[in-house]
């Protein structure tokens, strides 16, 4: 469980003349649920879209699987098994929970005129959701019958059967009520047990990372500032830091060039 | 963060479905789009028999399966476009070409399979031409193909001369694509049938059509799972235009001759009106064929019945365009029902 699944190297990341990222290491261990957490405009969806291979880093290093890589594209990074959960999900709301589920990879049960298996498809839908506690109605309801929660819920279970090693998450309970977000850190907790995915979510909501995570880093002003278990550290030092943080900021603001 | 104990899948599967209040027919018209149009032909069916009792004649019968079914094939492709979230205008232009290219290829001594095959490559050329111009241009199909539309008139007059001509082919490929029995168009009938039947199946059980749905539902979404959407796109403009050429080529084999001025804008717009008709949107993520079928057979019915009434050709229209906005308001009314969870 001490292998290493990604490891980035002094990540930076320039917008023109915003500097997104600084100095990023981050270091990511196989079976482990990383949070990330950091302030509006932190840069942690910037860094998440580099991992994605959405955007190129300015400077720094990427290691997948003790390899240094340098992803190409999207597709690139989904090929080795790094899967971004989308924003806006991915997911046909027009079509049924199974085949969107199997959306781009359906299984067929004539090739030649590409005719879908919906038994097969639906049956390891069902299975497949039902191991990962994936509160539905029925996999025959179309995409827009269902919650937010439930809607997230299936694109991360898409992902995870994807065969995805490391699973990128960016803010999945945004916008969600309680139930919701219950949801999907039960679907992320029973990833945990049964899957080898190693995940990065990025959160705003400290109770959410202290329920699921094995370990939290701190983004601050695009660098690192605080990496650690989430047993050893607790909802107070957070807050703590970010209050510290917050205070220097007004401090700038009061007194700027000291 | 425990709340209740996790459910399964199977567990709620087994819940009994809610009662319902709007009844076996109320539900029929929520979640079949073609059950509601296929009431309303019956309805329409029956109004005009007892207005006009030749309406239900085999001659009158024959009438109007020449239209409906010459419609149906061809809002079987528009209905295929539109899914994707695009628009045909050109269709009916290609549906008087493709004749006059299977005719210019039989003179040229092609053989006759051979030359039908051409005209419906004319039918898949033009199709490819729009879907590449609207795809890789990123030029609006509504414009694309008016511009096409144009084009295509305009080739099919001049390599014509605007006259008619006459298509030879043996006795044998006059019956399978425009046979008559008893004064019956049965060769037409039974390619729409098998075509409405055909497209059905692609759209509902190929990966073919989930990716269509997919394209027209979520254009980027179906981009970021990796769907071809190009492909999709410039593919079912295709099919479309071929369906629009073969329609074109029935329809000469039956009346032995090919007019080019025959189909047109008229056309196209009557197959995107049974598509809309039959309950497909132009907003694209969702319709049906079968339903297209449908849509074809009540304008038939709707132009036949109001022509024995002897309603005059100006009100018809009139009374054709209110019927359409009237079932485009239902349609639209429907689907938001049916999106937001039938009769809650
Ligand atoms: N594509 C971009 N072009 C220019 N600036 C960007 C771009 N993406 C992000 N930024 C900037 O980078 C900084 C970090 O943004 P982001 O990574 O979205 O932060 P977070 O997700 O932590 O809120 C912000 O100042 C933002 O304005
Ligand atoms: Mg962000």
């Amino acid at each position: 469980m001490s292998e290493e699944a990604l490891r980035t190297e002094s990540i930076s990341k320039v917008f023109g003349r915003v500097t997104a990222l600084r100095d990023v290491s981050i270091r990511l261990m196989k079976g482990e649920v990383l949070g990330l957490l950091g302030d509006n405009g932190a840069g942690k969806s910037t860094l998440m879209k580099i991992l994605t291979g959405f955007h190129k880093p300015s400077g720094g290093k990427i290691f997948f699987d003790g390899q240094q890589i340098e992803l190409k594209s999207v597709s690139h990074a989904r090929s080795l098994g790094i899967e971004p959960v989308y924003q806006d999900l991915a997911l046909i709301n027009e079509v049924n929970v199974y085949r969107n589920m199997f959306l781009q990879k359906e299984l067929m049960r004539n090739k030649f005129f590409q005719i879908l298996d919906d038994r097969e498809m639906r049956r390891l839908a069902q299975q497949h959701l039902k191991q990962m506690r994936v509160n539905i109605p029925s996999v025959d309801v179309e995409i827009s019958k269902l919650s937010g929660g439930q809607r997230q819920a299936i694109a991360v279970a898409r992902s995870v059967y994807a065969n995805a090693k490391v699973l990128l998450l960016d803010e999945p309970t945004a916008a969600m009520g309680v139930k919701e977000s219950a949801m999907i850190l039960d679907v992320i907790r029973q990833l945990k047990e049964t899957a080898n995915v190693a995940v990065i979510i990025v959160a705003h909501n400290y109770a959410h990372v202290f329920d699921v995570c094995d370990r939290v880093n701190l983004l601050q002003n695009g660098k690192i500032t605080f990496d650690r278990a989430t047993k050893e550290t607790s909802i107070d030092e957070l807050m703590n830091l970010v209050l510290h943080e917050m205070r220097e900021a007004r401090e700038q603001i009061q007194h700027p060039g000291r | 963060m425990p709340t209740e104990p996790p459910k399964s899948v199977t567990e709620s599967q087994a819940t009994p479905k809610r009662p319902n209040r709007l009844g076996v027919l109320g539900r029929l018209f929520l979640h079949s789009r073609e059950a509601s149009i296929l009431i309303a032909g019956i309805v329409l069916v029956i109004y005009f028999q007892s207005t006009a009792p030749v309406f239900l004649s085999w001659s009158n019968i024959a009438n109007l399966v020449v239209f409906a079914a010459t419609i149906a094939i061809i809002a079987a492709g528009e209905t295929m476009v539109v899914i994707t979230g695009e628009m045909d205008l050109s269709v009916g232009m290609v549906y008087a070409l493709a004749p006059f290219v299977m005719y210019y290829a039989q003179q040229a001594g092609v053989p006759y399979v051979l030359a039908i095959v051409l005209g419906l490559g004319a039918g898949a050329v033009v199709g490819l031409i729009n879907g590449l111009i609207t795809v890789k241009l990123q030029i609006p199909s509504f414009i694309t193909t008016l511009g096409t539309l144009f084009m295509i008139n305009g080739f099919t007059l001049t390599i014509s001369g605007g006259v008619l001509v006459r298509p030879e082919a043996d006795p044998l490929i006059f019956a399978i694509f425009g046979g008559n029995f008893a004064g019956f168009p049965i060769s037409q009938l039974v390619w729409a049938i098998v075509i409405t039947a055909l497209f059905q199946f692609i759209l509902v059980k190929t990966r073919w059509g989930l990716h269509t749905v997919a394209t027209g539902g979520n254009l980027l979404g179906a981009a970021e799972v990796g769907i071809k959407i190009a492909q999709i796109k410039i593919g079912n403009f295709m099919l479309c235009s071929m369906l629009g050429a073969f329609a074109g080529i029935l329809d000469c084999f039956r009346i032995s001759s090919a007019d080019p001025l025959a189909g047109g804008t008229d056309y196209m717009f009557r197959a995107t009106a049974s598509a809309v008709i039959g309950g497909t949107l132009l907003t694209g993520g969702s319709g049906t064929i079968i339903g297209a079928f449908l849509g074809a057979a009540v304008l038939g019915i709707l132009s036949d019945g109001f022509t024995l009434s002897g309603v005059s050709a100006y009100t018809f229209d009139m009374i054709l365009g209110a019927a359409i906005l009237i079932t485009m308001v239902i349609n639209v009314r429907l689907s938001k029902l049916r999106a937001a969870g039938g009769g809650k």
